[in-house]
């Protein structure tokens, strides 16, 4: 599904360039669920936006699917981050004037979906993540956790074919953290590609592979015994 | 921008940012209102003026003669200076190129007329046939005086309006007899003026007639004339400026004047006050306009301000519009299409409000130099549309560069 081959990605911080990304080579077969580990700094992020094409590498390769990602302009780019991603912010990055319906529609309407349709299909997703009777609540109406559970609903909503999380227990507590890691090993069940970066050992061992990185590189990549968050629920 | 998808998304966003419509609406409404009032001031104004002129014609000269101030070549000051028929003929015959109306002038200020039981008070102005066009008198039954009238004296008098109602309960006057001094007349004419009442409140009579009923001999108590106008007014005005130079000088040699001696014979022309008038409505109109468009830049100016700002405070949800797979060109078009829906609307709203605000206080102003005041509608129209451009181009920068913003910088704005 994914495939990685010396990647490089550099900031310019003033006067000084900052190395970030220093040769990664990857792949993700589809059915993955990995987690991308290591301390801040580590370039963990920066490897998940290259992924989610919201950044873009100074060098190396990127397949998504078998299609090639490089050079892409915005609008291409626009397109294929919304028929082949989905993005779980750790800050749920939820439209705050729009109830969950709305926000899960929203990558739907983009795709040019006729409004009843999207909604139809948009509340089928949030009836998936347990959200059914919340679909008229405004963001800020809903706990963390729920916020959460939109923010994936939204994510699976358009069907992509990769979802990227980004911390996506980094602002709930343990109790909520562990049932959206169930929430997220339920999708993965079904087949879905799942890529979390994440720097909590224990919610890296609920996936079921580590990618650990260090300083730009990879310095571990192994298969983990995964621990299903459900023993925890 | 016919897409419903689109437009449903828009009505969604503004109706959920309820504040931000409002303000951007009213910023919009007020310059818009604003002008129109101006604007309609200004055409009230100019009404205004124009119906100061509509009693005579702009171009009138007048003649009028006084007492001697000024002791002069041996004559003593105190003397009554009387106009005569034959002063009337000189200048008629000298400037006849120039003169396009003339009419001699003898009147009796507050002379009764009576008919039947009733009677009032009118001022009855002995003139030639020249002076319906000279005091713009419309007729609107019967005629005016003609020179048969004049040559033969006839008793015949051309009533207005308000006499018409006044004293012949508005039926038909024509034919009826009415009385001044004891001396009948026969009514051959109603007139109505533009000037209003105080021109309606004059009626006329031949001139040879009012000279033989008031033994006026052949004294004249004014003379009023039109200059021939050319089409170019300040020419026009030059000319009539000469010509009350050149009368008076005729005048003053002829019934010996002193020069200087203001008070003896006051020759008077509309044109130059009128093109005095005029000129002030026009600076006033400019400055009305100088106004309105400064209103309508601050307006202007507030929607490209309001534009940066619902970027600026949208950073964030654009940029997770494009993680959701927005296209630039849809945001711009996302951020202009609320631009101009708003603009438009709140636009033509004030337009309507400051519209149906003329439309309802206009007929209620009582003012001399206000009157109807208005807009035209295409040009209110257009200042909308202007606006809206205007307005459109001023959120068009903000939302090329929103459009612009990688969406990992606009996620991590907080």
């Amino acid at each position: 599904m994914i495939q990685i081959k010396d990647l490089h990605k550099s900031y310019q911080m003033g006067s000084n360039s900052l190395h970030v990304l220093k040769g990664i080579n990857f792949d993700v077969k589809e059915g993955e669920l990995v987690s991308i580990m290591g301390s801040s700094g580590s370039g963990k992020s920066t490897l998940l936006n290259i992924l989610g094409m919201l950044d873009e590498a100074d060098q190396g390769s990127y397949m998504l699917d078998g299609v090639p990602i490089k050079n892409l302009n915005e609008k291409v780019a626009a397109r294929y981050r919304n028929r082949f991603l989905g993005f779980i912010f750790q800050s749920f990055n939820l439209i705050n004037y729009k109830s969950a319906l709305d926000n899960v529609a929203l990558p739907l309407y983009y795709q040019g979906m006729a409004r009843k349709e999207r909604i139809e299909k948009a509340a089928h997703y949030l009836e998936k993540v347990g959200l059914a009777e919340w679909s008229h609540h405004l963001p800020n109406e809903l706990s963390g956790g729920q916020k959460q559970r939109v923010a994936i609903a939204r994510a699976l909503a358009s069907e992509p074919k990769v979802l990227l999380a980004d911390e996506p227990t980094g602002a709930l507590d343990s109790v909520t953290s562990h049932e959206v890691m169930d929430l997220i090993q339920g999708i993965n069940d079904e087949g879905k590609t799942i890529l979390i970066v994440t720097h909590e050992p224990d919610i890296a061992q609920m996936t079921k592979r580590i990618v650990n990185l260090k300083d730009g590189i990879i310095i571990d990549d192994s298969p983990v015994e995964q621990i299903r968050a459900k023993i925890h629920v | 921008m016919f897409n419903i998808e689109r437009w449903q998304e828009i009505f969604d966003t503004l109706s959920k940012n309820k504040m931000r419509t409002i303000l951007t609406g009213i910023s919009v409404a007020s310059g818009i209102f604003i002008f129109i009032v101006l604007l309609g001031f200004s055409t009230g104004v100019q009404n205004g003026v124009k119906e100061q002129f509509a009693g005579n014609a702009t171009n009138k000269i007048s003649v009028r003669a006084g007492r001697t101030t000024k002791q002069y070549k041996g004559l003593n000051p105190n003397r009554r200076i009387q106009l005569k028929n034959e002063d009337f003929d000189n200048i008629s015959n000298t400037y006849a190129d120039y003169l396009e109306y003339k009419s001699g002038g003898y009147s009796n200020w507050g002379a009764q007329l009576v008919y039947k039981k009733e009677f009032g008070n009118f001022y009855v102005r002995g003139v030639d046939p020249d002076y319906q066009f000279i005091a713009n008198a419309n007729i609107t039954e019967g005629r005016f005086l003609n020179q048969g009238d004049i040559n033969e004296a006839r008793k015949v008098i051309v009533v207005s309006n308000k006499t018409k109602t006044e004293l012949f309960k508005g039926k038909s006057p024509i034919g009826e007899i009415v009385s001044i001094s004891d001396i009948n007349f026969k009514v051959i004419g109603v007139f109505s003026d533009p000037g209003g009442e105080r021109e309606e409140s004059q009626v006329f009579i031949p001139l040879t007639s009012a000279q033989i009923a008031f033994k006026g001999g052949n004294n004249l108590r004014d003379m009023s004339f039109t200059v021939a106008m050319s089409d170019n007014f300040d020419e026009a005005v030059a000319l009539s400026q000469n010509l009350v130079l050149s009368i008076e000088n005729d005048i003053r040699t002829k019934h010996i004047i002193a020069p200087n001696d203001r008070a003896a014979i006051r020759v008077e022309n509309t044109l130059e006050k009128a093109q005095k008038i005029y000129s002030l409505s026009d600076i006033i109109k400019a400055v009305f306009w100088f106004v309105g468009i400064g209103t309508i830049i601050a307006g202007i100016v507030s929607v490209g301000n309001i534009m940066i700002i619902i970027v600026k405070e949208r950073t964030k949800e654009i940029g997770i519009r494009k993680a959701l797979g927005a296209e630039p060109l849809s945001i711009i078009g996302m951020i202009l299409q609320e631009s101009i829906f708003v603009t438009m609307f709140s636009g033509l709203f004030g337009l309507i409000i400051g519209l149906g605000l003329l439309e309802i206080l206009g007929p209620t102003i009582e003012n001399d130099f206000i009157k109807y005041p208005q807009v035209d509608f295409n040009t209110a129209l257009i200042t909308v549309f202007i606006l809206v451009a205007a307005g459109t181009l001023a959120g068009f920068i903000p939302a090329y560069r929103a459009a612009k913003i990688k969406p990992i910088v606009a996620l991590r704005d907080e």
